[in-house]
């Protein structure tokens, strides 16, 4: 009996291959997305997720930053090597001597994207509709420095004049504050205090109305380098070239594509594959393998933000401060960096990271388990003996379960107790955390701008980040009163190094360490800083292909 | 059948109405709500929040609203992407789901079929083994392994197609289809292999041989169409399957479909995105079964002709 493969089966595994060859077939061309966008000037960039919208009144994250940056502008930039303030859409500004009156004098020659003037009225209508308390701005604290700005925001006073921004003529823009306010210009440069194209907003919805479709592709009107271009959901966002932008003729990338990289894993494999020149992450255990590879693709760098744990302060044993120090004293903090995270992460014990704005946080917690002992004997726990059931909460995450693991190792080594991790969904995390349903808590904070200020002020009374129950009036005091007022940078700067003493004298927080930002990036991108705030600026960053090829060759 | 239809459709009233309340009750019994963020948010912007997406009402005033939408076929806006409907994002993703599914669906059925026929022509010899070992190796393996052991040998190392991406690059279709459809490939196989089995040691194949048919004959015209029932059977579900079980594959290749965005929202708490994907994939998953009980009715003639074309 000769038995065969029924023809049409035959014909259908023919086809399959064919189809299967032709494809393969139209990606033989050879060149990547990479080498193409090195030659045309195109940036690919991965950007961790789909941005929920590109409002600077409303958006709130990180990767919604990045398109927003490119898309728009400030009065003032940042340098971004010295992260000084450089002239934005303000060619230059005055300080009044007591620090109070910034005067800013706008180019006459800034237009938004469809060729309108663009000039200080449009910042005087931006900040009202970003105070208007229906839009349900996040970041309508960033404008609090500014005179009244709070008054209004919370409807103590109904009259928008009386909050300290005037348009003086066509270009002059005098803005007054409560108290000098020296990082006032950096926040400036946040997105949270850019300009808006009224017209725009108008067309489609009230100025006060979340989620119009202003922004969507072919309608937004941006200030910035670059226009929106194109916005495909979950697939890109693409930015080309703003012929009306002021500095226009110094922009030197033609466009680039945002890509959704929400899975770091494939996008290490989009970075290897020549789909993209930067990524938004590295996952932890490529670190070590593009280390040893020393291709110079993975970069590391100091970033501007605390990994640290929270201390519910209400919960009956940990409500002892020497209880919380003889924990925060038996964490060794350099194993933790060198042997679990393996980043370039820097130990911490402090809460703001060193060098921020000239300022060094003073801080007498060490490594000391023999101390830490001693502490918890004088608590009452000696050796451990009849400490309470603790346990560590963290959102799930594998760098934050081998961070906790490390640090119950510790604790049971040194301290003789035992503690146990709970892991939540990341809003379930946030739940708990906030309504304080906690023992210890993984925590952590990233600056919105280069100023102890704003690692300091989360730790007053009623600060809706503080979450931690403590309370301390005379902290509230220094950093509230005492720090504004203070006649000096340097006298600023000790008035918040006495406030964080206190802070870690008591503390409700237990720092471990610094971060780090780390990225895989393509040696074709030049012009890229690596500063704290890990904030680039598109339209100075260039390709060049030669660079990629040098790479290459080694 | 047209009958059967009707009966089958009006039963799907009730099973959808009983997979929105307890999604609806779900979803807003979930610690956690659409607007907590990791940055306190003041009280006043949580209100005027909750107040313009009508949180702020008795939950059963919200959901009788909401089932008003829902039969005008409105799924509301987006929490998480304000200023886009839940319609909008599904009309987004769908088709590029859609086209996946139809791909995995297209190389489960040739392969699955092609390997359980070839592999039943001559049981338990080596011709059988190999076939389904390897159904037996891809039932087994995830597509969470198999993406990434697929991207790593024909995207890293050999260069031949792209790691990621849906029509982006072209190729860039090719992994992610075999990724999502292999596992459906293996069941299809070994389902057809031993429908196969069983129709070609039934009488009238016996007394086709005898009558002297040639054998692919015999097979094609006689055999496929009995074996082939099972493997029917299974399509429907199997495709509301691979349009709702295609997150995985999704995410491994940062395609922009339904699985991704569906994902997101439980994530995100994202209450109308949630409910209006559950509602349409229930909805499909109804329509798919309903569709393959239809072509297997056809294809039965027991059934075509007997009482049970009155059964569900």
């Amino acid at each position: 009996m000769k038995q065969t493969i029924p023809p049409p089966l035959r014909s259908a595994s023919v086809l399959t291959v064919c189809l299967l060859g032709f494809a393969l077939g139209a990606c033989g061309s050879g060149e990547n997305r990479v080498t193409a966008g090195n030659r045309d000037g195109v940036l690919h960039w991965g950007n961790a997720s789909e941005p929920q919208g590109l409002d600077p009144h409303i958006a709130t994250g990180v990767p919604e930053h990045k398109i927003i940056m490119a898309l728009m502008e400030g009065l003032v930039l940042k340098d971004t090597t010295t992260l000084e303030p450089i002239p934005g859409v303000a060619k230059r500004w005055e300080i009044s001597d007591d620090g109070l009156v910034y005067t800013f004098y706008l180019r006459e020659n800034a237009r938004w994207s469809n060729g309108d003037p663009h000039n200080a009225h449009d910042y005087v209508w931006s900040w009202w509709r970003a105070l208007q308390p229906a839009l349900g701005n996040l970041y309508a604290y960033m404008y609090f420095p500014i005179k009244n700005a709070q008054a209004y925001y919370e409807g103590k006073i109904s009259d928008f004049d009386q909050v300290g921004v005037k348009a003086l003529d066509d270009f002059t823009l005098q803005v007054s504050l409560n108290d000098p306010t020296p990082y006032f210009l950096q926040l400036l440069d946040h997105y949270s205090l850019f300009p808006v194209h009224r017209p725009t907003i108008e067309k489609f919805g009230a100025p006060d109305e979340r989620g119009t479709r202003w922004t969507f592709e072919g309608n937004l009107v941006g200030n910035g380098a670059f226009q929106l271009e194109e916005w495909k959901i979950n697939r890109y966002v693409r930015v080309g070239r703003n012929p009306y932008y002021w500095g226009a003729g110094d922009v030197k990338l033609n466009q680039i594509y945002f890509y959704p990289t929400e899975n770091i894993t494939t996008e290490e494999r989009m970075f290897r594959a020549g789909q993209l020149h930067y990524t938004y992450e590295v996952p932890v255990d490529k670190v070590a393998v593009y280390q040893e590879k020393g291709s110079g693709e993975l970069q590391i760098y100091p970033y501007l933000g605390s990994y640290f744990y929270r201390f519910n302060t209400r919960v009956e044993h940990l409500s002892d401060r020497r209880v919380r120090r003889a924990l925060a004293m038996a964490v060794d903090r350099q194993q933790i960096t060198d042997q679990v995270l393996k980043a370039g992460q820097v130990p911490s014990y402090a809460v703001t990271p060193p060098d921020t704005m000239g300022y060094f946080p003073e801080s007498d917690l060490t490594f000391d388990p023999d101390k830490a002992r001693a502490l918890l004997t004088e608590a009452g726990y000696p050796d451990g003996a009849g400490f309470p059931k603790t346990e560590i909460l963290y959102n799930t995450s594998e760098e934050h379960r081998k961070v906790a693991v490390a640090i119950q190792q510790m604790w049971k080594q040194y301290l003789n107790i035992d503690v146990t991790l709970l892991n939540q969904e990341w809003k379930v995390y946030l739940d708990s955390e906030t309504n304080m349903d906690y023992e210890i808590s993984r925590a952590s904070w990233i600056g919105d701008y280069v100023d102890p200020n704003n690692f300091l002020d989360m730790w007053l009374c009623n600060g809706g980040n503080n979450r931690t129950g403590w309370c301390n009036p005379e902290y509230d005091r220094l950093v509230l009163e005492a720090a504004p007022k203070a006649s000096s940078h340097e006298e600023r700067l000790e008035i918040f190094k006495t406030a964080e003493k206190m802070l870690l004298a008591d503390m409700p927080v237990l720092p471990i360490y610094i971060y780090t930002s780390k990225h895989l990036i393509n040696p074709a991108i030049r012009n890229f800083p690596k500063n704290i705030l890990n904030q680039p600026s598109f339209k100075d960053i260039y390709l060049d292909p030669s660079a990629a090829r040098v790479a290459e060759a080694h | 059948m047209l009958r059967f239809a009707a009966g089958r459709l009006l039963q799907a009233i009730p099973v959808l109405l009983v997979v929105i309340t307890a999604t609806f009750l779900l979803v807003h019994s979930a610690p956690g709500g659409p607007f907590s963020a990791e940055k306190a948010v003041p009280a006043e912007v949580i209100k005027a929040l909750e107040a313009q997406y009508q949180l702020d009402q008795p939950l059963w005033k919200q959901y009788v609203s909401y089932l008003g939408d829902i039969v005008n076929g409105n799924f509301g806006p987006s929490f998480k992407y304000p200023g886009r409907s839940v319609n909008e994002l599904i009309a987004a993703g769908l088709p590029i789901t859609a086209e996946l599914g139809l791909y995995a669906m297209l190389i489960a059925v040739l392969i699955g079929i092609s390997a359980g026929v070839f592999a039943s022509l001559r049981p338990n010899t080596l011709q059988d083994y190999v076939p389904m070992s390897a159904a037996m190796l891809g039932i087994c393996m995830p597509s969470f392994l198999l993406g990434p052991l697929l991207v790593l040998i024909f995207g890293i190392y050999l260069e031949w197609l792209p790691v990621s991406g849906w029509g982006d690059i072209p190729g860039d279709k090719i992994l992610p289809s075999i990724t999502l459809g292999a596992a459906y490939a293996a069941y299809i196989a070994r389902l057809s292999r031993g429908q196969m089995l069983e129709v070609l040691s039934q009488d009238y194949i016996r007394t086709a041989r005898a009558k002297g048919l040639p054998e692919p004959l015999i097979v094609v015209k006689h055999a496929l169409r009995g074996g082939l029932i099972p493997v029917v059977a299974f399509l429907g579900p199997a495709f509301a399957g691979l349009l709702g079980g295609s997150f995985v594959v999704e995410t491994i290749f940062q395609i922009p479909g339904l699985g991704r965005f569906y994902v997101q929202a439980a994530f995100n708490r994202d209450y109308t995105m949630i409910l209006g994907m559950t509602i349409f994939f229930a909805s499909l998953i109804i329509l798919f079964n309903l569709l393959s009980d239809m072509l297997a009715i056809w294809l039965n003639p027991k059934l075509r002709h007997g009482s049970g074309a009155a059964k569900p």
